[in-house]
């Protein structure tokens, strides 16, 4: 074999939120920790957040996690794992305020404390009327925390692999994770991390639509590595459509805006949200508000010269709130949408946005699947924080600002699970002969490839298919189609070709690379749709349109080996308190 | 629309050389970074950094028509063709328009960019009035895009001595941060000949930073500072 | 020997403010000469003769002379810094530099003191 091994005590894949914040907690109890990202750490896609982040802080009014796990209960359209639900409402202000503590410049109320909005899901006394919730930074949250987890991670010198992409993890024939193979993007070179303890924290994988408020590097590598190391992927069929992408350039513009404020208008200038959440109204979530407006355009009363689009108001906040609280969108809505949102409303539409699902894993951030003792045996070795992981907390709809606080939550507690493991679990286990046999061999048949499909082609492609045949609305017959179309452009993506073989920063390489781990999360969100009978949250199907607790109260499993899916049972009990019971979702 | 790119690989390229592209590009290609991905379809050798497309993220950086900016939002249609792209100025290249950033990130990292405060932390939020947080506003949207630093002729000069606008512009983000408890150092940590005083204030950073950020003001506010604990 | 970049001479906020403060004497000077010479009854010889015969005059312009001399150290210093990567070859230049000035500070007393 031959290949470099580093060995670490653990090896995070990831340097977005959940895996600074793991990163800097393992480092903080004087581990060996490697981080590897592929871009730059601070370009990770957490610095795109721009919201804030949800704690039931109470600063303005009067709140309670309760409150916030009912919210989150409700939102997820009741499979969310209400264990973990509680567990992060609970801890949310307290990784909050930790957060403050590392330097992070919240924006603050005049007692000093940090500020807080509406933001959409988010109410009081269990639904009754929104309340200020979201801890913000303007509108950069994101980037506000992203740069303050690295500045910390600097202050505790974790050591950083940047621009290293992970390409699979190792396993052995126990099924226990001993680190993964990576390569250093800038040389080519492939080295084995070898670890104790692997966290795989890399984000979403909105590339698989054509119209995503995502970045180019969220390609579910994580999941790709997962799914070929013969794991599931949990609940893939529940992707978010954000309702307010930038018409035409699909870049977002934040729930804060609402929050704030702002509404949705038709074309004939009426706040239709008023007729689909008469409580709520713009604030609804977010599966809710993007139906409405899907609906709205559907029947013809879109905006625009093609009646396409939907308009978002927010003029009437006055330019100082606009750019006291909203700069970064009032500077996207004039270089992206050529409107000055102090004047005009920004032109939206619907926009893939979140994976709901993802690696399936507990909230210790621990990976779980199917094994002899049950649907969730531990996966030894293996962990998942943030976007790549299915908790469950989001369900099948994620509240808006309910993101950065999971990364923040479960990177930290399944850092703390990593602490505790290699206490009870110090000794490396030996590497097997072929533990880097399948990333070798992927790079190998890309090396070899003759008349290969180019990887451009089919990942657009692909990306056409989900978009046409998996989008907000989604039909049992499309869906059918959708299947044996995704499964024609994977078979076209398992014969991808590069025209470029150079060592040095072959970015080509990479782009196909991403494509294997895309097309898996592609085929697992197609065929997991396909198969989920019913409507909840963000997976709404027109020949099945109600909610079916009876047969469907339960989490997706879907395998690689075979497109085989599983099925295993929501927790519908929590830590502490008691069960939220299912029932009718209104806003 | 044609496009002339620096191009260098050091597998094959004894020297960087130009290359023409005549693309037609699509009524959706709007940006620059638009641009540049259609032409990596049809060339997947062509080699640059991207990623949120949105402009923060920092990593499409590079020398647009003579000019730093982020490709993702400056916008084709005012660019004069054809559209002379290189990788930003004044720091080695390692293919094509990537640049390898190690000498920008180890000047932010002397700074010490995070915050020191040796009070043990409350049980909630460190209190900050209005007032104090507005005081970060104009510094902490940095997005180490490194526009500002490649920009400057000091940054050319002594990128091994003298920190650059971005390092410093973090420098007094925490210098001014009012829970921050480490001003002295920070201070005696720049006054230098190199470190600091190689500003002088040409402003090329405050010209090109695609978040519209000024550097410059901020290194003045620091000499201040200096100026008020000497005398 | 290893190379190590070192930085941490802690003279730039005096050299910086010096400086300023010596543009600040010479613009003064400049703006006083200027107000003088135009408040001279007549530009002719005796009048520049008995000017430079006030001793104010005498040791404001050597005041004057002196900050340009400083002031064109520390500007030069500069130059050589942003530009001269060998700190052999700096000391050198930065020592002829300061014989100059100072030759230069020396015949500027000469002259002012000699007519």
């Amino acid at each position: 074999m031959g290949l470099p091994v580093r060995t670490f005590d653990a090896v995070i894949v990831g340097g977005g939120g959940a895996g600074m914040r793991a990163a800097l907690e393992l480092a903080r109890a004087d581990l060996r920790v490697a981080l590897l990202s592929k871009v730059f750490p601070t370009r990770s896609h957490t610095v795109a957040a721009q919201g804030g982040v949800a704690a039931s802080l109470g600063n303005i009014e009067k709140d309670d996690w309760h409150w916030h796990m009912y919210d989150t209960v409700k939102g997820a359209d009741y499979l969310g794992d209400q264990d973990a639900i509680e567990f992060m409402c609970r801890t949310a202000p307290e990784v909050v305020y930790e957060l403050e503590h590392f330097g992070m410049p919240f924006d603050r109320l005049p007692d000093g404390r940090i500020y807080q909005r509406p933001f959409g899901g988010h109410m009081q006394e269990y639904g009754r009327n929104p309340v200020q919730r979201a801890c913000a930074a303007a509108d950069r949250t994101g980037h506000a925390m992203l740069h303050t987890l690295y500045q910390a991670n600097l202050k505790v010198h974790t050591q950083f692999f940047i621009e290293w992409m992970a390409l699979d993890i190792v396993r052995d024939r126990d099924g226990e994770v001993l680190g993964v193979v990576a390569m250093e993007i800038e040389t080519g070179e492939i080295v084995i991390f070898r670890g104790r303890c692997t966290l795989l924290a890399t984000g979403g994988a909105g590339r698989i639509f054509a119209s995503s408020t995502n970045a180019f590097i969220n390609t579910g590598d994580g999941l790709g590595m997962v799914a070929r190391a013969g794991l599931p992927l949990q609940d893939m069929e529940f992707f978010q459509f954000h309702p307010t992408g930038v018409y035409g350039a699909g870049v977002l513009i934040t729930e804060g805006v609402r929050g704030e404020g702002g509404f949705l208008l038709n074309k004939n200038g009426e706040r239709f949200m008023e007729r689909y959440a008469p409580n709520a109204k713009d604030l609804a979530s977010r599966d809710v508000v993007s139906r409405a407006m899907a609906t709205e355009i559907k029947e013809g009363r879109g905006a625009g010269k093609d009646a396409d689009h939907i308009l978002l108001k927010l003029d009437h906040l006055g330019s100082e709130v606009i750019n006291r609280r909203l700069p970064g969108i009032r500077e996207i809505a004039i270089k992206f949408a050529n409107v000055d949102p102090v004047r005009e409303p920004i032109p939206v539409v619907p926009t893939a946005h979140y994976m709901m699902g993802g690696i399936p894993a507990n909230y210790h951030g621990q990976v779980v699947a199917p094994g002899a003792t049950g649907p969730e045996e531990v996966v030894r070795g293996l962990y998942a924080a943030g976007e790549c992981a299915c908790v469950s907390v989001h369900g099948a709809n994620r509240l808006g600002c309910n993101s950065l606080l999971d990364l923040l939550v479960f990177g930290r507690s399944a850092a703390r699970q990593i602490i505790d493991d290699l206490k009870r679990n110090p000794h490396l286990k030996p590497l097997p002969d072929d533990a880097a046999d399948r990333p070798l061999a992927r790079l190998a048949r890309l090396e070899t490839q003759k008349d290969g499909e180019r990887v451009a082609e089919v990942q657009a492609e692909m990306r056409r298919v989900m978009q046409a045949y998996c989008g907000v609305f989604r039909f049992g017959d499309l869906l059918k189609q959708g299947v044996d179309k995704i499964k024609e452009v994977a078979a076209r993506a398992g014969h991808s070709g590069i025209g470029d073989k150079s060592k040095t920063f072959n970015t080509a390489r990479v782009e196909a690379l991403e494509l294997d781990n895309l097309i898996e999360v592609a085929l697992a969100t197609m065929i997991s749709a396909e198969a989920r009978t019913e409507s909840r949250g963000a997976h709404d199907r027109a020949d099945h349109h109600q909610r079916d607790d009876a047969n469907w109260m339960k989490h997706t499993l879907w395998y690689k080996q075979g497109n085989r899916l599983d099925y295993k049972p929501v927790h519908g009990k929590p830590l502490t308190v008691e069960a939220f019971e299912p029932k009718a979702r209104v806003y | 629309m044609r496009f002339l790119i620096y191009r260098y690989n050091p597998e094959t390229d004894d020297k960087p050389r130009m290359q023409d592209y005549d693309v037609a590009l699509e009524p959706t290609d709007r940006m620059l970074l638009d641009a540049l991905v259609r032409i990596k379809t049809l060339d997947d050798t062509l080699s640059f950094r991207r990623s949120c497309r949105e402009g923060v993220c920092g990593s499409d950086a590079m020398n647009i028509n003579g000019r730093n900016g982020l490709a993702c939002i400056t916008s084709v249609a005012g660019l004069k063709e054809p559209v002379e792209i290189r990788p930003l100025p004044g720091l080695p290249v390692i293919r094509d328009l990537i640049v390898d950033m190690s000498q920008f990130f180890k000047q932010y990292h002397s700074i010490k960019p995070y915050l020191i405060n040796n009070d043990p932390p409350p049980e909630k939020e460190r209190l900050q009035s209005p007032e104090d947080r507005e005081e970060l506003n104009g510094l902490y949207e940095c997005i180490l895009c490194a526009a500002c630093s490649t920009a400057c002729p000091s940054f050319w000069w002594n990128p091994d001595k003298f920190v650059g606008p971005a390092g410093l512009l973090q420098a007094y983000r925490f210098i001014t941060d009012t829970r921050d408890q480490a001003t002295n150092e920070r201070l005696d940590n720049l006054e230098d000949p190199y470190r600091l005083f190689r500003c002088h204030t040409i402003m090329n950073c405050v010209e090109v930073c695609p978040k519209g950020l000024n550097p410059t003001r901020a290194i003045g506010k620091i000499k201040e500072l200096l100026v008020k604990r000497t005398v | 020997m290893v190379k190590r970049e070192v930085v941490g001479a802690h003279y730039g906020l005096r050299d910086w403010l010096a400086q300023r403060i010596t543009a600040v004497v010479m613009a003064v000077y400049a703006l006083m000469l200027v107000a003088v010479l135009a408040g001279l009854p007549e530009f002719d010889y005796w009048n520049w003769k008995a000017l430079w015969e006030i001793p104010a005059v005498r040791y404001s312009t050597a005041l004057f002379l002196l900050s340009v001399y400083w002031h064109a150290w520390i500007g030069v210093r500069d130059i050589f810094m942003d530009y001269l990567k060998d700190a052999g070859l700096r000391l050198t230049l930065y020592v002829i530099v300061i014989a100059a000035l100072l030759l230069y500070a020396a015949w500027s007393v000469q002259i002012l003191w000699g007519v």
